[in-house]
């Protein structure tokens, strides 16, 4: 386990480096990141503001008008002390995502199975098959960074970035594959899309995912996206 | 129940409150106004709640028709504003002071010094609080007006309030205040340097503003740091966060910050000066100065203390709502 270290990351915030900070993604770092996650939110004390947790690194934000850096330190410590690697708070919950692959519902599956040397179907049946963590979110509001993809799935991201992939687009970037929760610009490659809406801020829980999360992908036909879509 | 029809939107207005704290690990950024100390004074001066929602104006303002009398003040950089009745009264309205308004139209100008000026209305703009905040999410497409910036024809309902008693023309008393002075020549920009091997040269550099920067960050040109082909793990930013992309020129994230970030880190702007970072203009020079983080923490403090002392001068002489 590699020892930690910490860095001021803002007048309101630290960053707790719990591994390297370069690639390859470490999945037992990530649990880690996760694991001290819950203990400090489940511990929740009264000047915490935010807690990120990314693939290796953990930001503390905290109220700078009723405590000190010091004393966040102190408490930091303490909990780190107290993880002896092995314990985990809760079992991590495991959310099914429907999605429908290729298509007009993911555009890129054909060229991205040809560059990786399979069929259409071969590339939608591994990247279902698979059981992904989500290692954190970011880039928008619930855009899930999901860990876990089969090497053998790994594809460049597009020279040029699509100005709009559409809401719900499951794909592939790099070593990783996430979702899009809202139609944005983005260079990954499109090989489905879900239903699901993965961010609403009208929710009580507003991101359908959350850090340290799994996620398993199950494959549907064009009619049960319709009818999951209009909400039946 | 007040109503303000907006006539024209201006350059970039968005409704602006409080920050939205407790849902950056779901990828949300912090928000609310670029200098929250600016939205307070004018929010104060109308006799508002500190965090009631303002509209953030950045270049060029809106025009806002009414068809009862409000008190507006409008703070930050100075920004032309004129009163008119369309019955032959037109009248200079003054900013940094509370000014009781009849019906009619207002329309604030251009902004020729500094960048951003936040206008509060007394009583607030009632929009719904998402995720803790009234501010708009532009990135998430929520809060605030739509998640988006104003556009002619939307109507922004105010909250309840005592309307200012006022006759044909606007009321506004002779004094005003202002919480800082604008930056003059190269805004001067302090930081606390990481261990980052680019970070201390940061001081060295002659930088202006690029005019690809909004309310998530400030690019910097005019200049360049060597770059290495680093490849990070991406790990979480926050706004006043300096990064240094493989193109070699600085962004300093805002309020509207993403929350992870996958570039080299090079500091962070410190919380005293982020707010004037807002008030920059594409081509605007800056230095940078490298300070300890407890000296940070101290002017974050002074900072805190001039904005007490000018809610404290507004209140002796507001007048009683």
């Amino acid at each position: 386990m590699t020892a930690t270290r910490r860095e001021r990351l803002a007048d309101d915030a630290l960053l707790l480096h719990l591994g390297a900070d370069t690639p390859p993604i470490d999945d037992a770092t990530n649990a880690r990141v996760h694991r001290i996650a819950a203990r400090i939110r489940a511990a929740a004390p009264a000047w915490l503001r935010d807690l990120v947790p990314a693939y290796a690194s953990l930001a503390v934000f905290f109220d700078p008008d009723t405590t000190t850096v010091p004393d966040v330190e102190r408490w930091l410590d303490a909990r780190l002390a107290d993880d002896d690697g092995t314990t985990i708070a809760a079992a991590p919950r495991c959310i099914d995502i429907p999605v429908v692959y290729g298509g007009d519902f993911g555009e890129d599956l054909d060229s991205a199975a040809a560059e990786l040397g399979l069929s259409p179907a071969a590339l939608a049946e591994r990247h279902a098959g698979g059981l992904y963590t989500v290692a954190m979110i970011g880039f928008a509001p619930g855009f899930p960074y999901l860990s876990g993809l089969d090497p053998a799935l790994a594809l460049p991201r597009l020279a040029t970035p699509r100005t709009r992939v559409p809401a719900g687009s499951v794909a592939i970037g790099g070593a990783q594959t996430g979702l899009y929760p809202r139609e944005s610009p983005g260079g990954w490659r499109l090989i489905g899309r879900t239903p699901l809406r993965l961010f609403d801020p009208t929710r009580a829980a507003p991101s359908l995912l959350a850090p340290g999360d799994r996620v398993r992908f199950v494959a549907i036909d064009a009619r049960e996206f319709a009818r999951m879509e209009t909400g039946a | 129940m007040s109503l303000l029809r907006v006539l024209a939107p201006g350059a970039a207005t968005t409704v602006q409150a409080s920050a939205r704290d407790g849902w950056r690990h779901v990828g949300v950024a912090r928000g609310g106004a670029l200098d929250p100390a600016q939205a307070t004074l004018a929010n104060h001066l109308v006799g508002n709640a500190f965090d009631a929602a303002v509209l953030e104006i950045a270049l060029g303002g809106p025009t806002l028709a009414f068809d009862a009398p409000i008190r507006i003040a409008v703070c930050g950089a100075p920004i032309d504003a004129a009163f008119d009745n369309g019955g032959g009264v037109r009248r200079i309205v003054p900013n940094g002071r509370p000014v009781a308004l009849p019906a009619g139209t207002l329309k604030l100008g251009t902004i020729r010094h500094g960048l951003r000026a936040w206008l509060a209305i007394a009583g607030g703009i009632d929009v719904p609080v998402v995720l803790g905040s009234r501010s708009a999410d532009l990135r998430g497409g929520f809060g605030g007006i739509g998640g988006r910036t104003l556009q002619a024809g939307d109507a922004l309902r105010l909250g309840p309030h005592a309307a200012p008693v006022v006759a044909a023309e606007p009321v506004a008393p002779h004094w005003w205040i202002a919480l800082d002075p604008l930056p003059t020549d190269a805004c001067l920009v302090r930081y606390v340097p990481s261990s980052h091997a680019q970070a201390a040269p940061l001081r060295d550099g002659a930088w202006r503003v690029d005019p690809r920067s909004d309310r998530q960050g400030l690019r910097l040109g005019g200049d360049t740091l060597p770059t290495l082909a680093e490849t990070l793990l991406s790990a979480p930013v926050a706004p006043g966060t300096i990064q240094l992309p493989p193109d070699g020129r600085p962004i300093v994230l805002l309020t509207d910050a993403q929350t992870v970030g996958g570039y080299p880190r090079l500091g962070y702007v410190i919380a005293a000066d982020l707010p004037r970072m807002a008030q920059l203009r594409p081509g605007d020079a800056v230095r940078f100065e490298p300070v300890a983080a407890d000296e940070a923490e101290r002017l974050r403090r002074q900072r805190q203390s001039e904005l007490a002392r000018a809610l404290i001068a507004t209140d002796a002489r507001r007048p009683s709502a």
